[in-house]
């Protein structure tokens, strides 16, 4: 019975690291999901280890933080975009962008929106709108 | 999900010495969590299509490959079997105090629902290997 507690407590050598009871919480808030066997919340757990193994090398190696030896948000953007396995990260993972860019990004637009009166009178209005 | 657990899967998975941004961390902490929301809507289609409320094992197996995520597979499966068997022996372990408890009764009923796991499991392992044959 010691042996068995002790087996329990210790955090070495765990099949798996993360809490089974917060990856049940997570896939409980599908609402088409009545149930989950016992195996199956075991195995999404171990696949979520590995998928941020994978996620976390695969990054790392096509980055350019390697340079620097870290691995950066960048890196992972880049995988959600480029890669096709990791496409469904895209819409969390976005594409950061200096505020510098974007503010000349806007003025841009709006030289050519200047410049092309009837085309683009439209859309200005509605993203004023917005 | 704990960023202490995250931290040193991603760290036990880098080279030595690699850093993460604090940025990066919480960025695959979150895309942990899609990815759990994403395999468990996909092993539930797999339920559904075998007309079952419970999701199992061989749906999220299942999901995994439509994921993409065919290198998992084999993995996968080798952990499940050391955690059937850990179950297994927790279970044996549970039995022992129960029947000082006299509880019989529970005894048989569980004893019952290993069976039917047992002869699922056979189907499902069957299933698989099949698929990967092909």
């Amino acid at each position: 019975a010691e042996m068995a507690a002790a087996r329990l407590s210790g955090t070495e050598n765990r099949l798996v690291s993360l809490p089974l009871s917060r990856i049940r919480v997570i896939m409980k808030s599908s609402p088409e999901v009545s149930s989950i066997n016992q195996d199956a919340l075991f195995l999404t757990a171990k696949a979520t280890e590995l998928f941020v193994q994978y996620l976390a090398t695969y990054s790392y190696k096509h980055g350019r933080g390697k340079e620097k030896n870290a691995l950066t948000y960048t890196d992972l953007s880049h995988t959600a975009e480029e890669c096709e396995t990791f496409q469904f990260l895209a819409d969390i993972l976005p594409k950061k962008i200096l505020a510098s860019k974007y503010l000349k990004m806007l003025e841009k637009e709006k030289r050519d929106g200047e410049v092309r009166e009837d085309d683009d009178e439209a859309e200005e209005e509605e993203d004023e709108d917005k | 999900l704990p960023n202490a657990v995250i931290t040193r899967i991603i760290k036990e998975a880098l080279p030595d010495g690699v850093n993460i941004s604090k940025e990066a961390r919480s960025a695959i902490s979150r895309a942990a969590s899609v990815f759990v929301l994403y395999a468990t809507s996909c092993a539930n289609n797999f339920a559904m299509k075998g007309k079952r409320k419970t999701l199992n094992a061989g749906d999220v197996l299942s999901a995994m490959e439509e994921m993409e995520f065919q290198r998992f597979v084999a993995p996968l499966k080798e952990s499940l079997e050391v955690y059937r068997r850990e179950q297994k022996g927790k279970k044996e372990a549970r039995k022992d105090k129960d029947k000082k408890a006299d509880s019989e009764e529970q005894d048989k009923s569980r004893e019952e629902d290993n069976d039917d796991d047992d002869e699922r499991m056979e189907e499902e392992e069957q299933n698989d290997e099949e698929e990967v044959d092909n």
